[in-house]
């Protein structure tokens, strides 16, 4: 055996006894850049999910209600950092990432190229959109990439109380008027959907999961997740008078699971391809602040020469 | 022109309340150690995790590697005489 398998061979075993790998541990190469790939743009979905939300910061109803979307959109700025420290761990810098992001080399989630109509729909993303993360995240805890999974562990405790603001806004939709009814139901006929795109293509379609499964970069598969995901939701949407926008939806008794309609997946890979609705204005306005706040970064490393040189 | 400088990256330790021990939380940017301690309370103790923190310039850590770890901590592996239960007490002894 050469060295390379023998290090291959190893690293298997760690592996499969479910120990985590930690950045100065050997890994094969494919390893490292498929985390990279997947840190760095689930570090850019944080960023970028902060502008659907920041829409409605100034037109939030009540002081209560702005303070905690604020206080929740400065939890996904969090989030973003905590996963670009991970990234940074495999030596790739941040700003290489940032660069990659703009120069549209890197994704972000589709979910984000959305846009947020009506105040509903923070009620939809809350709920919708952070519940779909909370049930990935929860199996990215257990990744065997140690900074991965730590981050997630402080993320999930942090996505809690994003996932319940939300349904809290749309039960209280649901008990207003009519008006506020049909609101909160138009909100849930659009995010839907794309809820359930968040966990990927079909297991048959899924490009990267077999090597990633082996790895434990990933421990359950795209479809198990949105199962769960939707297994949880229909209740709680039923609970608060919601319909599911799926005609398809039954319950069935003999697997226990809620089996669903099919996903329109030509919608999916469009968004992905960058023709989504918002895709362009998302990138536009990171782009226009990233080079807006130019003068700080250079700022603060001015500083840090001249400190340094003393 | 657009500044790749990323400052210094600093791990962050947090103890959450009085006597615990300070446990590794993540790793953020900053000019200075001032800068360092804002950054870290406000990106890794937004609800009351901690009541102390620790920010370490990343390059002060040494770390041993996963590869030597077997020869690196097998001195201590065969010296079950450093721990309690490997002495036998005296039949009927109490308190100890
Ligand atoms: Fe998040
Ligand atoms: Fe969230």
């Amino acid at each position: 055996m050469s060295t390379q398998e023998e290090s291959l061979k190893k690293f298997q075993q760690r592996i499969d006894a479910d120990e985590k790998i930690e950045p100065r541990d050997w890994m094969p190469e494919n390893y490292r850049k498929t985390l990279i790939r997947q840190i760095s743009q689930h570090a850019h979905s944080e960023v970028i999910g902060m502008q659907p939300e920041g829409n409605w910061v100034l037109r939030a109803p009540s002081l209560r209600a702005k303070k905690i979307l604020l206080a929740k959109i400065q939890d996904e700025g969090g989030h973003g950092l905590y996963l670009y420290s991970a990234a940074e761990t495999f030596g790739v810098s941040r700003a290489e990432m940032i660069q990659q992001l703009q120069e549209g080399k890197a994704k972000y989630s589709s979910i984000f190229n959305y846009p947020t109509l009506t105040w509903a729909d923070m009620g939809a993303i809350g709920w919708l959109v952070d519940g779909a993360a909370i049930v990935n995240q929860t199996m990215l805890a257990k990744c065997s990439y140690g900074p991965y999974a730590r981050a997630m562990l402080r993320i999930c405790k942090e996505e809690g109380f994003h996932q319940r603001q939300g349904y809290e806004i749309m039960g209280k939709m649901m008990n207003g008027t009519p008006a506020q009814r049909e609101m909160a139901q138009d909100a849930m006929n659009r995010f839907w959907w794309p809820s359930l795109m968040m966990f990927g293509p079909p297991d048959t379609e899924s490009a990267h999961s077999a090597e990633s499964m082996n790895w434990k970069i990933k421990v359950e598969s795209n479809d198990k997740l949105r199962q769960r995901f939707i297994d949880r939701t229909v209740e709680q949407a039923h609970h608060i008078g919601l319909t599911v926008p799926d005609k398809d939806l039954k319950f069935n008794k003999e697997t226990m699971h809620w089996e669903f309609g099919p996903i329109n997946w030509d919608e999916f890979w469009t968004v992905v391809k960058g023709n989504g609705p918002c895709n362009h204005q998302r990138m536009n306005h990171h782009i226009h602040y990233h080079n807006e706040g130019a003068w700080v970064r250079e700022a603060a490393s001015a500083y840090e020469r001249k400190i340094s040189a003393n | 022109m657009e500044n790749l400088n990323q400052l210094t990256q600093w791990e962050v330790f947090i103890q959450s309340k009085s006597g615990s021990p300070y446990e590794h939380a993540g790793s953020l940017h900053a000019a200075d150690k001032s800068m360092a301690l804002q950054n870290a309370r406000d990106v890794y103790t937004r609800r009351g995790e901690g009541r102390s923190l620790w920010v370490v310039p990343s390059d002060c850590i040494v770390a041993s590697s996963n590869e030597d770890a077997e020869e690196f901590f097998d001195p201590s592996e065969d010296k079950i005489y450093r721990t309690p239960n490997f002495y036998k007490m005296p039949k009927g002894s109490t308190n100890i």
